[in-house]
């Protein structure tokens, strides 16, 4: 196979754009894909300082690489999660690229900062890992990009994982959801400003980015992720695209062109009902904010 | 030809030359969900595995859903 812009030899095939790229051309392409985001969308402005989200997983390390590359100011946030060696590995990942780069890297560690871990925190709380898991991140996402001064919070979500998300917010009709999923979200009542960059590219993409570019990640998966819903509707909408190049795609920027303007204001109109937590100050439409109250019932502190 | 798997870690062995594509189809693993690295190489789905070679297939399916 030859690359589709200069002839060499392929090093990667793209089935969704039927297309193949050479070392050098694919990099570019990525990098085109992401810049392609941020202007489409509105993501970014010159001169705006970024703190990127990073997991120690391909995602983020990419995009946090691609936005050094094009010579942003770009942070790097990791949350410690306490899940046994899958954190520690991936904290190694995180710092090792920092370093090498000569990155800032901001640091939080839920075991320590808030004296709970995702495992047994979730299970004493009653939920789901990756539901406890997820709202913790996004709470203390969101308050260091505040804390931090930063204008905008980057995180690392690809068009597999929007695609997927989409699909499950479609089974379920959830208008809310599917109000907020935008890749940018603005600021303001409490909230940083949220971008997602990647959403141009798979995540086989940002797989094979990082490979090319020489970037290590932790390659094996959380252990809390085993056979959760958002990985089976990947692989059903993979069973798709094997069979129809393109269709997640299309699934997911059809829904951002003709569907997504229509269900913006069901996420507008919860916004409104907000204030400030009585514990910690963020925005929640109950009396103590879901943070917080994960926090205490998983025996931690806010 | 040494295949190695990930999530779970397994190692097979098997007979080449084989074209890329063919070792996934007969690995029943969907190529969107996976990089093909011979040799420490990344290759696209055309490209001969030679009977010596060591193949990583790596998936790139995260989960985690937030
Ligand atoms: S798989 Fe679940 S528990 Fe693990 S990091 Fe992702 S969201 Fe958190
Ligand atoms: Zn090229
Ligand atoms: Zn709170």
């Amino acid at each position: 196979m030859k690359c589709r812009s200069c002839r060499a030899p392929a090093v990667i095939d793209v089935y969704r754009h039927n297309a193949a790229f050479c070392h050098p051309c694919f990099l570019r392409h990525c990098r085109e894909q992401v810049e392609r985001a941020i202007k489409s969308f509105d993501m970014i402005h010159p001169g705006e300082r970024v703190l990127v989200a990073v997991s120690g997983g391909k995602d983020s390390l990419a995009l946090w690489d691609i936005l050094l590359q094009a010579e942003m100011s770009a942070d790097g946030l990791y949350v410690g999660l306490g899940i046994g060696d899958y954190s520690s590995e991936s904290r190694r990942y995180a710092r090792a690229f920092a370093e090498l780069r000569g990155a800032k890297l901001v640091e939080i560690d839920l075991p320590t900062d808030f004296g709970y871990d995702i495992p047994t925190g979730s299970s004493a709380a009653k939920r789901a890992p990756c539901s406890a898991c997820g709202l913790s991140k996004r709470h203390l996402f969101n308050q260091a990009a505040l804390d931090g001064g930063y204008d905008v919070l980057a995180t690392g979500h690809n068009l597999d994982d929007e695609a997927a998300v989409l699909f499950g917010n479609v089974l379920r009709w959830d208008l809310p959801y599917l109000g907020r999923q935008f890749p940018v979200l603005p600021s303001g009542d409490g909230f940083a400003r949220k971008v997602k960059p990647l959403v141009r590219l798979s995540e086989r993409e940002t797989a094979a980015y990082c490979v090319l570019q020489g970037i290590d990640y932790i390659v094996e998966e959380c252990p809390m992720s085993a056979g959760n819903r958002h990985l089976r509707y990947k692989e059903a909408l993979n069973d798709i695209e094997a069979r129809s190049p393109g269709s997640k795609a299309a699934f997911y920027f059809g829904f951002l062109e003709r569907l997504a303007p229509l269900v913006t204001p069901a996420a507008e109109e919860e916004r409104e009902g907000l204030h400030p937590c009585p514990r910690c100050g963020s925005p929640t439409v109950s009396e103590v904010c879901a943070f917080c109250k994960l926090a205490a019932r998983a025996g931690g502190h806010s | 030809m040494k295949v190695l798997l990930r999530n779970p870690r397994r190692e097979l062995e098997l007979r080449g030359p084989m074209v890329v594509s063919v070792l996934l189809q007969r690995l029943d693993v969907n190529r969107e969900s996976v990089l093909v690295i011979v040799d420490g190489t990344l290759v696209t789905s055309d490209a001969s595995v030679g009977d010596g070679s060591t193949v990583e297939v790596r998936a790139v399916i995260s989960g985690g859903a937030s």
